[in-house]
C-alpha cells in the first residue's frame, strides 16, 4: 500500500480528514525549505504538496506567481527542489510527499531521470498541473510502474465523461478544484462544491481533497465536511511572503494549528 | 500523394502542437473547438468574414513588385504582399475579425487578448468596437512604458489596458496572464490570441483565419508572373504571417518556404528570440509543445530582439513541425540586418515596413541576390513600420 492510500485508511479509521498544505520549494529561500516542512507536519500536515518553481505558471494566482518568482531568484528549480524533498525524506519516513508542478521543467530533465531522481527521493506522488490525461498516458504508466502515484485535477467544469478518463488514469487520490479560476482567488461556493463531490463519488472510491480556494478555518471545516482532504496553499504562501525569517516557522504553525483544529473539531467531539 | 491535413483531432502536428493546459481550461478549449468546426464551413459565417475583411479591412491586399529594390539587389524579381495597406495596418487584423466574428457566435460579450508591441491589442480593441464586444487586453508592464501610442490607441477604441506585472513582463507574461483570466471569467469570455500558439484548436484556428493572405497570392502571383513564387519569405515570432502564406502552399512542393526568425544581437550571443535557428530543445509552454527558449531545468528565459513582435521564446508548434520534416527552413536575421533593409525599402520603395517584417525584406535581399532574374521571391510585407519609428529614430540617435 503506497504511503497515500496508508494515510487516508489511517485518517478514515480516525474519522478524521486530510490536512494537505501547498508551498513553493526555495520561498523565502532554500535553507528555509526543509524547516518549514517539518514543522508543517508537526502542526498537523498529514501530507505535504511542494510546489516545484517555474517561470510561467500560468494556473497559478499572484501569491503562488510571486513564491516561483522568489525560489527562481533563490536558483532553485526542478532539480533542487528534488533534493530538498530527499533532504526533509531522511528524517520522515512517514508524511506522504506530492511535488506539484507545471510539464515543462519535467521534460527540460527528462521524463525518465525525473522519475529516477523522485524514486530515489522516495516522493510518494506527481500533481503535473498541465498534463491532462490525453497527453500524459506514458508519463503516468511510467509512474504507476515505479509505484509513484499521478494525481490529477478535476475541475467545477468537468464533465462525467472526462471524470471517467480522468479517474481511469489517476492513482493515490484526486484533487477537486473548488472554483473556476486561478489559485487563490475568490471564495468557494460550499453548496455548488458538495453537490460536484457528490457526483464524483458516484464514479469512484478515490479519496477526494478539495482546494484551490480554502482561505480560513472555516472554509476549511466546511471543506472537510464534504471531502477526504483539505488542501490549503496560497494562504499559507501568503504567510510565506509577509512573515520575517525569525516568526516564518511560528506564524506557519499558528496558521496550521487553527485549521487543523477546525477541521477536526466534528470527530473530536463525537469521539 | 496525400494531402496536408495536420493538426490531427487532439491538436498534434507530429509530436508538436497539443493540449497543455489545466482541467480548469479544458471544457472551454472543448467547446471553442466544437464551435469553430461547426462554424469555419458555414456559408453565413463565412459570408460575414469575407464581408468584414472586404469592406472593413480592405481586402484583398494586392501583390506588388518592387522593381527599384529588384535592380539594387541584382537577381530574382521580389515582390511583396501587402498586408500593411490592410485596416490596422498589419496581418494581425484577419485573425482578430474571424475570432471576434466567432466571439459573437457563441453569444460571448466580452473578449479578451494578449499583446506584445500592441499590434494584436489595437487589431482586437478595433473589431471589438466594430462588433460592440467589450474588450480587455493584456500587456507586459514593460512593453505598456515602451510602446505607449499603441496603449492609447487601444484606449481610444474603448478597451481597458491592463498592465502586467508579473516574470518577466513582457509578451509570454501577458499571454499567461489572459489565460488566467480566461479561465476565471470562462462563462461570459472569449480569448482571442494574436498568433499561431496557445492549445488546441489555436494554432490551427488562427492558420486557418491569416491563410486568406496565401490564398490571395495563390490567385495573384500567376496573374503577374504566370507562375507561383519561387521561394516566399516571411518573418517569424509566433508565426501568425508566415503560417497564413505558407499554409495554401504546403502541398505545392515546387515553392520554397523559409520563415525568418529574430537573431537579435546574434545567435551565438544567447540575445535573440529565434528558438528554431539556434535548435532550442523541445518543451511546452502556453498549451502546446515546440521549440522552445529555456535553460536546462526548464525555465523559459528571456528573449531579445528589436521588434517586440517577434520577442517570443516559442514559435508556434506548426512551424516546429515543419522545421522538422523538412518543408519549410528557418533562419535568423539580426537586429542590424534587419534595420539596414528597413532604411533599404523606405527608401528604395518609398513604404515604410514594420521592424518584424524587415527581418524578412533582410533575408528575400540575401537570397535573391543570388538567383537568376527568370525567378520570384514573394515577400509576406505583414505590417507596416509607423510604429516603430521611434524605436528607430532611437536607435539612430534622434530625437523626435
Amino acid at each position: 500500500m503506497s504511503r497515500i492510500q496508508a494515510t487516508f485508511k489511517s485518517l478514515k479509521n480516525k474519522k478524521q480528514k486530510a490536512l494537505v498544505p501547498f508551498f513553493t520549494a526555495g520561498d523565502p529561500h532554500p535553507g528555509k525549505t526543509v524547516e518549514i516542512m517539518n514543522a508543517l507536519v508537526d502542526s498537523g500536515a498529514d501530507m505535504i504538496e511542494l510546489g516545484i518553481p517555474f517561470s510561467d505558471p500560468m494556473a497559478d494566482g499572484p501569491v503562488i506567481q510571486r513564491a516561483s518568482e522568489r525560489a527562481l531568484k533563490n536558483s532553485v528549480g526542478i532539480t533542487t527542489t528534488i533534493k530538498l524533498a530527499a533532504e526533509f525524506r531522511k528524517n520522515n519516513k512517514m508524511t506522504p510527499l506530492i511535488l506539484m508542478g507545471y510539464a515543462n521543467p519535467i521534460e527540460a530533465i527528462g521524463i525518465d531521470n525525473f522519475i529516477s531522481l523522485i524514486k530515489n527521493a522516495d516522493i510518494d506522488g506527481v500533481i503535473t498541473v498541465d498534463y491532462p490525461p490525453e497527453e500524459s498516458v506514458q508519463f503516468v504508466k511510467k509512474l504507476k510502474e515505479n509505484n509513484i502515484d499521478s494525481i490529477f485535477l478535476i475541475s467545477p467544469t468537468t464533465d462525467d465523461k472526462r471524470l471517467k478518463l480522468i479517474i481511469n488514469q489517476a492513482t493515490g487520490f484526486l484533487y477537486y478544484v473548488s472554483l473556476k479560476g486561478v489559485t487563490g482567488s475568490a471564495n468557494i461556493d460550499i453548496k455548488e462544491v458538495s453537490e460536484k463531490v457528490k457526483n464524483i463519488k458516484t464514479f469512484t472510491d478515490l479519496p477526494l481533497g478539495v482546494g484551490f480556494g480554502v482561505r480560513d478555518a472555516k472554509t476549511a471545516k466546511e471543506v472537510a465536511e464534504i471531502s477526504d482532504a483539505v488542501v490549503i496553499g496560497s494562504r499559507i504562501v501568503q504567510e510565506i511572503e509577509n512573515s520575517n525569517d525569525k516568526d516564518l516557522i511560528n506564524n506557519i504553525r499558528n496558521l496550521m494549528v487553527e485549521i487543523k483544529s477546525s477541521i477536526n473539531k466534528n470527530s473530536e467531539t463525537s469521539e | 500523394m496525400q494531402a496536408y491535413d495536420l493538426p490531427d483531432n487532439f491538436g498534434h502536428f507530429g509530436q508538436f502542437g497539443g493540449t497543455f493546459v489545466a482541467e480548469t481550461l479544458i471544457e472551454a478549449l472543448d467547446e471553442l473547438r466544437d464551435m469553430y468546426e461547426k462554424y469555419k464551413n458555414d456559408p453565413e459565417f463565412l459570408a460575414e468574414f469575407n464581408h468584414d475583411l472586404k469592406h472593413f479591412v480592405g481586402r484583398p491586399s494586392p501583390i506588388y513588385f518592387a522593381e527599384r529594390l529588384t535592380k539594387k539587389i541584382g537577381g530574382a524579381k521580389i515582390y511583396l504582399k501587402r498586408e500593411d495597406l490592410n485596416h490596422t495596418g498589419a496581418h494581425k487584423v484577419n485573425n482578430t475579425v474571424g475570432q471576434a466574428l466567432l466571439a459573437k457566435k457563441m453569444g460571448k460579450p466580452r473578449v479578451i487578448a494578449e499583446t506584445g508591441a500592441g499590434q494584436h491589442g489595437v487589431a482586437t480593441a478595433t473589431i471589438a468596437a466594430r462588433l460592440g464586444l467589450e474588450c480587455v487586453v493584456y500587456m507586459g508592464s514593460e512593453d505598456v512604458k515602451r510602446q505607449s501610442p499603441n496603449v492609447y490607441r487601444m484606449k481610444l477604441l474603448g478597451a481597458t489596458v491592463i498592465p502586467v506585472e508579473s516574470g518577466s513582463k513582457t509578451l509570454k507574461d501577458a499571454l499567461n496572464e489572459a489565460l488566467r483570466d480566461w479561465v476565471t471569467n470562462v462563462s461570459n469570455t472569449f480569448y482571442i490570441i494574436g498568433t499561431v500558439a496557445g492549445p488546441h484548436p489555436y494554432p490551427m484556428m488562427v492558420r486557418d483565419f491569416n491563410s486568406v493572405v496565401g490564398k490571395e497570392c495563390k490567385v495573384q502571383m500567376p496573374e503577374l508572373e504566370n507562375k507561383q513564387p519561387d521561394v516566399i519569405v516571411a518573418c517569424v515570432g509566433g508565426g501568425s504571417n508566415a503560417m497564413g502564406i505558407f499554409y495554401p502552399y504546403i502541398d505545392d512542393k515546387s515553392v520554397k518556404l523559409v520563415g525568418v526568425e529574430a537573431a537579435g544581437d546574434g545567435i551565438e550571443t544567447g540575445k535573440h528570440a529565434a528558438p528554431l535557428t539556434s535548435n532550442s530543445p523541445i518543451g511546452v509552454l502556453h498549451g502546446n509543445r515546440t521549440y522552445l527558449m529555456q535553460n536546462s531545468e526548464g525555465q523559459i528565459i528571456e528573449t531579445h530582439s528589436v521588434s517586440a513582435g517577434l520577442d517570443y521564446p516559442g514559435v508556434g508548434p506548426e512551424h516546429s513541425w515543419l522545421k522538422d520534416s523538412g518543408r519549410a527552413s528557418y533562419v535568423g536575421i539580426t537586429d542590424k540586418e534587419a534595420l539596414a533593409a528597413f532604411h533599404n525599402l523606405c527608401l528604395v520603395e518609398g513604404i515604410i515596413p514594420a521592424l518584424e517584417t524587415s527581418h524578412a525584406l533582410a533575408h528575400a535581399e540575401k537570397i535573391a541576390a543570388k538567383m537568376s532574374p527568370d525567378e520570384v521571391v514573394l515577400v509576406n510585407l505583414s505590417g507596416r513600420g509607423d510604429k516603430d519609428i521611434n524605436t528607430v529614430a532611437d536607435i539612430s540617435g534622434i530625437s523626435i
